[in-house]
């Protein structure tokens, strides 16, 4: 195999080998043939130098110094140069012509200035096609090479052809050398040959482009008829019949097929969806939500969050709707006189609403409220906001003038002094003086115009500006509740546009929120470093954590803003002590936001127990017998130890239960003792019903019982007292009930079965060979650098052999050189020892004559 | 002195008169309107008249002017037929000590500038006094410091009635001077030790200035020549209490014993086992006798414990100190407000390093183990954070209580075994138990509380964690982690649209809370 292979390739070789021999040779010599004989026969292992023509490849490299560094060596004296200045010669990045048009330019330039020295008159030669003009005037009987062109015009490839005899068409050039073989101007005829055809099927090309241009302007002439055509065959039949008259009047029937034929089928649509349909979407849609909900509380997402999708809001709220259920309206009028609200008309071409609708916000945006009223935009903005039924859409197309509405009824009278548009308010200050003065329902209104008129697909700024209305907002209801009494009604409201933006921009709302919650948290920090311990902070912040439950999703493992909420929620719970009954409220309300957070996750909270067991201390006279340890921001025994303690029979028998009302949060009125007394009965109440609460949720805990033991104590010792309203007493043993009847399992822990860790293995690692020849088990880099080594030792080796050839080669060459020198030297010495024997012979011979003589 | 109209005014005339006695003896009944100016009762007026005296009083120390040795009293001087010189002199000494004593009142003065001043002055003459003492030398090279003078000083920096905490910190500046330290601390030892005779009630204030005083004073670490004094010697003899360190140390370990023997108030103990480990123990001459206070300290309970624990390690650890039932008390220590007292961190740092020794006990750390993760059932969270990792590492030193989390094939049983009550940590039958808690605080709301708390579920591995950085954690800096936190992709939304404020029906809020 290996012969065979060899001889191939050196059949292979030979050839070029032949080409530069100047020898063809089918078959090398065996004598010049060297095979490198292989020891062992290695499977796969491709071989390259197993057969060598060295004498081959010597006479090559011989041959190559010779012209290469024999030449040099024989210029090695020689100082001058042959220098190329012809513009861009060798700069290839110049197109051809761009060269030419350089040259022409620089050489017209230098015989401009060569000229113009002396030549005072003159003005540049004008040439045309390289030629003076001048030239050409004077020879202006040339035979004109234009003449020719009409018979140019026919003449094609198979006419010159045939016009020159030729007879196949495989061998015109070969016809046409023969024909001119013998003449005199043997080359100019070839070449005007081919110059002919080549300007033939030049000219070819160009009437077939000029034909296909014709056509497709045609065709376009043609198409935009057939478009005219149509809105001349719906308004006016008898022009287009006047417009095609030349053509035959096709017959009605044909007519009829075509437009049949032609005829637009009806788009299938979508069909309407049942009652049912969209009830189980719906139920679908909150399905996969609470799933995603549910996912995200346990935090099993926390490494697979890459694939998991880009989370979608809720209500896919792109289209600036605030509430899709919301069906509030507002009025409208026609003819200056309200409108009763009929159904509204679903059906009125939806895509055109929008974009009408679109159109209506610019205008407004540009701050025209005169616009509003036309037909369709204002009705579809205003149908969310709250209305009556007493109004009634007005019709379209018929648009009553601004001057003419009117008013009817104080209420309207002050919704008609709202402007329909308003520029998104650039600071706080702006948007309460805005919203200050204003009823509820206006403030209502303002904002929710505010966000339509700046939807985020009207204009490009407006998402931005929008985003920030949402801090501004925020604001606001902090500003609402500090205040004095706090306008809970108001920001009840305001929640639901809150809620719209933050499902719009959900990244700057939790900006806005985790900003309000860090400027809290910090005045709390700098208190509590500089006293030990904060009061509790005013109501604004306890809306916030509210709001912020609203929303966001509580039951979240781990939320960028709820978490900080939930500490929030920890630092007020355990470093604000409670020192009055307005505390207690607050405190409370805490509690009851912190469990409406862990409402559906059912997380354990340490301080909220904490926190309920020091209000139940507080409510609990007997202070001897303490089976529980309270701590940090309560005391067993001090100053408000028995803040909610009620001793006043009276109070006791009148007492009703009833909600707290959260105001009592923001400024607790000063009451009179039998209200105070209530109001404490109240929150233990609820402090009750949350310690039930929390004994439900945390009953299936393992320690459970350990957990609630400092309550169960306090209860107990509390039902004791026989100090509270019978319902109460009520309640509480409920609770005991309840907390004795979790169940008490006590199962061992055991650890999860890990994975066992495998042992060491003996056995040879087997490695997959992919390649021989390679150096194996090492990384990339490294594999990288030992190939470069090897591949700069070749290249040097090699380099070193031929400088060591090349000096041979010239020390060859030298050695000749002074041979050669030597070998005429001998030859001259020679000749001219010859040429003076000669003369010596002669002389002597002339010598001897005279001698004779 | 009459026709002083202005401050200006004043000054010229006190300068006028101090050139007047300075110059010649025959004015030296001047000193005595200067005198008078010093009880004024203008802040002005008696800052000129202290400047006069320092001035005054100065030149003459340093002339020598001042009767040397023994003062004799001044009609026995007067009256007698020694020379001129020696009646001005020993009369000008009279005057002079009649200054110092003003001095020492003013500084009790109202006002700091003038307390300040009378300071400065009083220190000026001690200086001086110093290098040009007015006692006669027993003996060629004894050291001779104004004690009586000094006395005076130090005695009115503790007063009984007003914190003179700013003076304390201007005092703190001569401190530095090994002279003064030394002689401060006898004097404050004198005065600390005669604090309760005769009073049955020590107010606090005196105790405030006392620890100031007392925790101002820092002895060098290093035993090197004791050379900056105060008061400028030509040459220092080796002969001298002043120059030793060791000298130096008993006066500390006097003073403070002294001043600790008294009954402190609550917060003087707290204050002083703050500073115990650091700068009181390094410097006293026997260590070991500090051991009463500490005892009670640690019999008081609650954080004071907690405080005298650092103390106590020290000796137990560096003086060999044996002390009974240690395990047992620091067993006793915990309770649920450690989690919320203000030491914490070094409480836990202190207990890490006692749990530390591998050769404890396996049931003392299962008791240890079981008695703080029932006590981490009601800490914050920053808490949580140090305390769960601390669990772990007390069950990965000790691998005979891995039972607390791992024990399979164990009954189910009705009740915990662990007796939280029990004090006695042998008795607390912790071992028979499982950390049932640490289950129940997976469930804990915080995300990093809760995977702290799993870390039970699997075997623990090996490398023990360190809870030294966890230590020092406060809730707000969790509070700012958790908000620079981002999450991995957009803000998850509620989807249940927001109906009000208390809109939802199942809300406890809209339950217990009405918005009117």
């Amino acid at each position: 195999m290996g012969k065979a292979r060899s001889a191939a390739r050196g059949k292979a070789s030979a050839a070029p080998a032949g080409a530069w021999g100047g020898r063809a040779r089918p078959n090398p010599n065996p004598f010049e043939v060297k095979v490198n004989r292989q020891k062992f026969q290695v499977l796969g292992r491709k071989t390259r130098h197993d057969v060598g023509l060295p004498g081959v490849s010597r006479a090559r490299a011989l041959q190559k110094r010779t012209q290469t560094l024999l030449k040099e060596y024989k210029e090695r004296d020689k100082s001058s140069v042959f220098r190329d200045k012809r513009f861009g010669e060798y700069n290839s990045s110049i197109s051809p012509e761009e060269k030419m048009m350089k040259r022409f330019a620089l050489e017209q330039q230098r015989q401009h200035e060569k000229k113009s020295i002396y030549n005072l008159n003159e003005d540049e030669e004008l040439t045309h096609y390289g030629q003076s003009l001048a030239d050409i005037e004077k020879h202006n009987d040339i035979v004109d090479s234009d003449s020719d062109t009409e018979d140019q015009g026919v003449l094609s490839a198979e006419l010159t052809a045939t016009h020159f005899g030729g007879g196949g068409g495989s061998l015109p050039r070969k016809d046409a050398q023969q024909l001119g073989g013998g003449e005199e101007p043997h080359k100019t005829r070839r070449e005007l040959i081919e110059e002919l055809i080549a300007r033939s099927k030049q000219e070819k090309r160009e009437r077939q482009a000029q034909r296909e241009d014709a056509l497709e302007l045609t065709e376009k002439l043609d198409q935009d008829w057939k478009e005219i055509q149509t809105l001349l065959a719906r308004k006016t039949p008898r022009s287009e019949s006047g417009g095609g008259k030349e053509k035959p009047k096709p017959d009605a029937y044909d007519m009829m097929v075509r437009e049949l034929g032609f005829e637009m089928k009806a788009q299938p649509s979508n069909r309407m969806k049942t009652e049912e349909e969209l009830a189980r979407e719906e139920q679908e849609r909150l399905r996969r939500l609470e799933a995603e909900r549910l996912r995200r509380m346990l935090g099993r997402d926390e490494d697979a969050h890459s694939k998991r999708p880009k989370h979608l809001s809720a209500d896919d709220l792109n289209d600036g709707f605030v509430l899709d259920t919301d069906d509030r309206r507002l009025l409208s009028y026609k003819d200056g006189k309200m409108n009763v609200e009929e159904e509204p008309s679903g059906d009125a071409s939806g895509g055109e609403n929008g974009e009408e609708e679109e159109e209506e916000g610019e205008a407004w945006s540009e701050g025209v409220p005169e616009d509003s009223d036309s037909p369709d935009g204002p009705v579809d903005l205003e149908s969310d906001a709250e209305s009556e039924d007493a109004r009634e859409r007005p019709q379209g197309g018929q648009h009553p003038s601004p001057g003419e509405r009117l008013t009817t009824g104080d209420r309207a009278a002050a919704r008609a002094e709202l402007p329909y548009t308003f520029a998104v308010p650039e600071s706080c200050e702006e948007l309460k003086s805005l919203l200050s003065g204003k009823s509820m329902e206006d403030q209502l209104l303002v904002v929710e115009r505010i966000q339509k008129c700046n939807h985020p697909s009207l204009a490009v700024g407006n998402k931005a500006k929008l985003e920030k209305l949402f801090g501004f907002l925020l604001e606001y209801i902090g500003d609402l509740a500090a205040g004095d009494p706090p306008d809970l009604g108001v920001i009840d409201k305001l929640v639901m546009p809150l809620y719209s933006l933050c499902q719009m921009f959900p990244e700057s709302a939790s900006d806005a929120v985790k900003f309000v919650l860090r400027d809290a948290m910090h005045e709390m920090e700098g208190t509590v470093e500089t006293t030990g311990q904060a009061a509790f902070p005013g109501l604004d912040m306890l809306i916030y954590l509210k709001i912020a439950g609203m929303l966001f999703p509580t039951s979240d493992f781990w939320h960028p803003v709820i978490t900080p909420a939930l500490l929030c929620l920890s630092q007020l719970l355990t470093k604000c002590p409670v020192q009055s009954l307005q505390d207690v409220v607050k405190g409370l309300f805490v509690c009851c936001v912190f469990l409406d957070y862990v409402s559906l996750s059912q997380r354990f909270i340490p301080e909220l127990i904490n926190f309920l067991a020091g209000i139940l201390h507080m409510a609990t006279p007997n202070k001897q017998s303490q089976g529980y340890t309270l701590v940090h921001p309560f005391r067993a025994l001090g100053k408000n130890s028995e803040l909610l303690l009620v001793s006043d029979e009276e109070d006791l028998a009148t007492w009703q239960r009833r909600s707290l009302p959260l105001q009592w949060a923001g400024s607790l009125k000063t009451q009179t003792e039998t209200e105070a007394n209530h109001t404490r009965l109240s929150c233990l109440a609820v402090c009750l019903a949350l310690v039930r609460r929390c004994v439900l949720a945390y009953g299936p805990l393992p320690s459970f019982h350990d957990i609630a033991w400092p309550l169960r104590a306090l209860l107990t010792e509390h039902l004791a007292t026989h100090c509270c309203p019978p319902a109460l007493q009520e309640l509480s043993r409920s609770v005991l009930m309840e907390m004795e009847n979790q169940p008490r399992h006590y199962r061992p822990l055991v650890c999860e079965k890990s994975k066992p860790v495998p042992l060491k293995l003996f056995t040879p690692r087997l490695v997959k060979v992919l390649e021989f020849g390679r150096k194996q088990g090492s990384t990339k880099e490294e594999q990288e650098r030992r190939r470069l080594i090897h591949k700069h030792k070749r290249e040097f080796t090699g380099a070193v052999r031929e400088i060591r050839k090349d000096n041979q080669f010239l020390a060859r060459m030298r050695l000749s050189e002074i041979m050669e020198r030597d070998a005429e030297r001998k030859r001259k010495v020679k000749q001219l020892f010859n040429s003076l024997a000669t003369q010596e012979g002669e002389w002597k011979a002339l010598k001897r004559k005279k001698f004779k003589k | 002195m009459e026709g002083a109209d202005g401050p200006g005014d004043a000054r010229r005339a006190l300068g006028r008169l101090v050139e007047a006695v300075l110059a010649s003896r025959g004015e030296a009944n001047a000193v005595f309107d200067i005198l008078a100016v010093l009880q004024s009762e203008d802040q002005e007026e008696i800052q000129e008249a202290v400047h006069a005296c320092s001035r005054l009083f100065g030149a003459l120390l340093a002339r020598g002017e001042l009767f040397v040795g023994q003062l004799p009293s001044e009609e026995m001087v007067l009256t007698g037929s020694r020379g001129a010189t020696r009646k001005y002199k020993v009369w000008m000494r009279h005057r002079y000590q009649s200054c110092c004593n003003r001095l020492g009142e003013l500084l009790a003065h109202p006002s700091f500038q003038v307390k300040e001043l009378a300071l400065s002055t009083l220190m000026k003459f001690v200086q001086l006094e110093g290098e040009h003492p007015l006692e006669k030398p027993k003996y060629e090279g004894n050291y001779l410091f104004p004690h009586q003078l000094f006395r005076l000083v130090v005695g009115g920096l503790l007063s009984p009635e007003e914190d003179r905490s700013l003076l304390l910190s201007q005092f703190r500046e001569y401190l530095e001077h090994d002279d003064i330290r030394y002689h401060t601390m006898q004097a404050a030892s004198d005065t600390v030790a005669r604090a309760t005779d005769g009073r049955p009630e020590v107010p606090l204030t005196f105790w405030n200035n006392a620890f100031m005083l007392l925790s101002s004073v820092s002895l060098p670490r290093q035993e090197s020549t004791l050379s900056s004094f105060y008061v400028k010697h030509t040459e220092l003899s080796d002969k001298w209490k002043v120059v030793h360190l060791k000298e130096h140390r008993k006066a500390f370990q006097q003073m403070w014993l002294r001043f600790l023997k008294h009954q402190l108030p609550l917060r003087i103990c707290k204050k002083v086992l703050v500073i115990m480990h650091d700068s009181i123990l390094p410097h006293l001459a026997q260590p070991s006798l500090m051991i009463d206070f500490l005892t009670r300290a640690y019999d008081i309970g609650g954080a004071v414990s907690l405080l005298a624990l650092n103390g106590l390690f020290i000796l137990i650890h560096k003086h060999n100190l044996e002390y009974p039932d240690f395990y047992r008390k620091l067993y006793g220590l915990l309770n649920p407000s450690v989690f919320h007292v203000k030491y914490r961190a070094r409480f836990f740092h202190l207990a890490d390093l006692f749990l530390s020794s591998s050769h404890l006990p396996a049931y003392l750390v299962a008791a240890f183990a079981k008695r703080l993760a029932r006590l981490a059932l009601t800490a914050p969270p920053e808490a949580l954070l140090m305390v769960l990792p601390f669990i772990c590492n007390l069950l990965r030193r000790h691998p005979a209580c891995r039972v607390l989390m791992h024990r399979p094939r164990g009954p189910e049983l009705d009740a915990d075994p662990y007796d939280p009550a029990e004090e006695d940590p042998a008795q607390s039958r912790a071992l028979e138990s499982s950390l049932w808690e640490l289950q129940a605080l997976q469930q804990h709301y915080h995300p990093e509380v809760s995977k702290a708390a799993s870390a039970i579920n699997q075997t623990l591995s090996v490398p023990e964690v360190s809870i030294a950085p966890l230590l020092e954690v406060t809730a707000f800096e969790i509070f700012e982690r958790d908000l620079k936190k981002k999450g991995p992709g957009s803000v998850p939304l509620e989807f249940i649209p927001a109906r009000g404020l208390l809109g939802r029906r199942e809300d406890l809020c809209a339950q217990h809370f009405t918005l009117s």
